[in-house]
């Protein structure tokens, strides 16, 4: 039953990437224009030379003089079939290069702050739920809502300047000077850890803001409940009550949260490594767009976009794994 | 994310409770009310007021608003106005009291000194407390037109001698003054959160509504494509979007085009909420009732379920507006939205984007607050509606303690 479920999501999944990759490459179509003339007219007018005969290259790579349709197949099976996603113009070098060096850690990134909203919302939220309407379940609202509301890159904006004001140290980067370039071990790993967290928490507010909303409305609709009652009329202590039943029960709606959790974290791991200067997607995604350079960017939109989807079908079949009525009921 | 509750499920009222006894009527659209009875938004609108977070934040969202239409009379500048000397030129505090030449009572704030350090050639400005000058209301300015037709020179408040200019949250990179920058900003950010919501709302009623109504293939089909668009990450696809916006489109058309992108996505959650009621409502008794009567859907739509869940709607829309106001601000902010000279609090907040700048005069970040305060707002003024157009929600209560 298990296997014939996640089967069955795999193969719902591929419509869903293919209209992705339709999108993404419409997208990368609307500027007005032929896409080359564009992004050598932006580069020139830097001052950066563009050779003639890549150009030519480029022009046959994406079959710019032919059918939208056409354009599109190449693009596809060209990233499908052999993992080319085209040429940057902007760094030079081939956009898979460009976007392998930064992916990971984005995908790091997003996956350690998913860990923290959920480490830190949910014990939030069903402390808010249990003890309701106490000073500390107003408290967790009123951060909650405030979370909600501040932009993230504000948060970042201000930490850099306090930082920089009163430690005299900047908190951009995910990596200390002496270990930009190095190559991975260990000290560079401890390297990364000791400058993580301070994205983390950045990128993680708005989500850990929601999710408190969330885990509390889901454990008030199990509190109630006639089975709470029972096992507390048995003599279970409050405790070992509250996680052995309501909190399974509402387990299950927060894992399926990730569904809309990983999108917005990606937005944000964005905006606030535009900010904090780090070495993720973000930056080099707004310096594409700057000069135009559709396909780079596309290429990024692609890809964040596929692993949201993948993060999603990772999810449903946990969730699955977890709550065997959603195994057998239809979805 | 916004359709998640902070209220316990529905608890329904005491028979005795004036708001539950009349719910049916609420649900009615009639509108010359029997007597005894009260009208739908009367009703919504008694509850709406005994939230009193909900109403306090309405006060500060009718002034924010206020601020956005009168935003040239309230500035003491217009928002490109420089003043070359002073940049970066620090907030000043103003005073009730006078005490430089004898005692005066008025608003007073100090003069600004420019000192240059011989050895970078760099200029700072900083605060001359031996100079005062003095504030007042409806004083002489610069010319403006006020809504683009009424001819006017006078500004709300400014400082009365004009060769000794007051700021009072500083000013930026080029001498221009913060506080009439924020003030204009106000129009544009406060404004493409409606005009968006607006454009979002055709699309989501639209389609929830049909999805909601016809159910079966219609609904799987609308539920398909909603979930394909939440699956994209938002910021990336909006900057793309963003970024092949023309550069050479005017103000006017960009702001229209990056409401356009942001309602692309933006109809996604009131299109669920619509549906859900129309599920809900397709239900109800008095719904079956008019289908036996022979009405048509159409009037079934128009005639009992929109005005019985127009509430909703309305309590929906203004839920969406900080998502548009937050991601107009990001756009911006980024580059792609808004551009100078149109001024937006996301387009100040760019001025702010790099250490040293923010370092050397971080009263560029006071436009933060400002979009802070109004999302905070609309949230609470969303939260406050959403709970007033429930019938079955004996309003205020969630805010006091349940025994």
């Amino acid at each position: 039953m298990m296997t014939q479920f996640v089967i069955r999501r795999v193969l719902y999944m591929i419509p869903t990437l293919i209209a992705v990759s339709i999108v993404t490459f419409l997208v990368i179509q609307a500027p007005p224009g032929d896409y080359l003339t564009t992004v050598v007219a932006r580069l020139e007018a830097e001052g950066q030379y563009v050779d003639r005969g890549q150009l030519d290259a480029l022009r046959e790579r994406y079959g710019l003089d032919e059918s939208v349709w056409v354009q599109y197949w190449r693009w596809i099976t060209g990233i499908v079939l052999h993992g080319d996603f085209g040429q940057s113009l902007v760094y030079s070098a081939p956009v898979s290069d460009v976007i392998q060096e930064r992916l990971g850690l984005t995908i790091l990134l997003s996956v350690t702050t998913l860990a923290f909203v959920w480490a830190v919302a949910i014990p939030i939220g069903m402390y808010s739920a249990v003890r309701r309407y106490s000073v500390g379940d107003y408290a967790a609202t009123f951060v909650g809502f405030i979370g909600l509301a501040i932009p993230n890159f504000l948060i970042a904006l201000i930490l850099l300047y306090v930082s920089y004001r009163y430690l005299g140290q900047s908190v951009g980067g995910l990596f200390s000077p002496e270990f930009v370039d190095a190559r991975w071990n260990l000290g560079k790993v401890l390297d990364l850890l000791a400058h993580l967290w301070i994205p983390v928490v950045i990128i993680g507010t708005a989500g850990t803001a929601g999710m408190i909303r969330v885990v509390r409305a889901n454990l008030l609709d199990e509190l109630n409940r006639p089975y709470v009652v029972t096992a507390r009329a048995k003599g279970l202590p409050e405790r070992r009550l509250l996680i052995k039943y309501p909190s399974r029960i509402a387990a299950s709606p927060i894992v399926s949260t990730v569904g809309w959790l990983l999108p917005s974290l990606i937005s944000a791991e964005i905006i606030v490594s535009v900010v904090l200067s780090l070495p993720t997607t973000g930056p080099v995604m707004l310096r594409a767009l700057e000069s135009q350079d559709m396909y780079l960017a596309g290429s990024f939109l692609l890809v964040l976009s596929v692993l949201t989807v993948v993060g999603t079908l990772i999810s449903d079949i946990l969730l699955a794994r977890l709550d065997p009525r959603i195994r057998y009921g239809r979805r | 994310m916004s359709d998640v509750t902070l209220l316990p499920p529905a608890a329904g009222g005491d028979p005795g409770d004036p708001d539950s006894t009349t719910a049916s009527a609420a649900a009615s659209t009639d509108t010359k009310a029997d007597p005894g009875t009260v009208g739908q938004w009367r009703m919504m609108w008694r509850r709406f007021r005994r939230h009193r977070l909900a109403m306090t934040a309405a006060v500060v969202l009718g002034m924010i608003y206020f601020v956005a239409i009168f935003a040239e009379f309230l500035a003491p500048y217009s928002p490109s106005t420089r003043f070359d000397d002073l940049q970066y030129a620090p907030p000043q505090l103003i005073r009730p009291v006078d005490t430089s030449d004898g005692f005066a009572i008025g608003l007073f704030a100090h003069g600004y000194e420019v000192t240059t350090n011989e050895e970078t050639q760099r200029r700072t400005v900083s605060i001359d407390e031996s100079v005062t000058a003095e504030l007042g209301f409806f004083v002489k300015g610069e010319e403006y037109e006020l809504f683009g037709l009424i001819p006017w020179d006078r500004h709300f408040i400014g400082p009365t001698d004009p060769d000794n200019p007051v700021f009072v949250l500083g000013t930026d990179r080029l001498g221009r003054d913060m506080l009439s920058r924020l003030v204009h900003g106000t129009r544009v950010s406060m404004s493409i959160g409606l005009v968006g919501v607006a454009a979002s709302m055709v699309i989501g009623i639209l389609i929830g509504g049909l999805s909601g109504y016809y159910g079966g293939a219609v609904d799987t089909a609308a539920q398909r494509l909603i979930e394909f668009i939440m699956c994209i990450p938002t910021l990336p696809l909006w900057m793309m979007l963003a970024a092949s916006v023309p550069d050479d489109w005017g103000v006017l058309t960009k702001y229209f085009a990056i409401t356009v992108i942001l309602s692309v996505i933006g109809w996604t959650d009131l299109a669920r909420v619509v549906r859900g009621r129309f599920l809900a409502l397709r239900e109800e008794d008095f719904v079956e009732a008019a289908r036996l009567d022979n009405c048509g859907s159409l009037r079934i739509i128009r005639r009992y379920l929109l005005p019985s869940f127009s509430s909703h709607i309305i309590a929906a829309l203004t839920l969406a507006i900080p998502a548009m106001i937050l991601a107009e601000t990001a756009l911006s902010f980024l580059g792609l939205g808004m551009q100078a000279p149109a001024v937006s609090w996301g387009v100040l907040l760019q001025e702010a984007q790099n250490v040293r700048s923010l370092v050397s005069a971080p009263w560029l970040l006071i436009p933060g607050i400002a979009v802070v305060v109004a999302v905070l707002a609309l949230n609470f003024v969303g939260d406050g509606l959403r709970d007033a157009a429930d019938p079955y929600n004996t309003g205020g209560r969630r805010w006091r303690k349940r025994t």
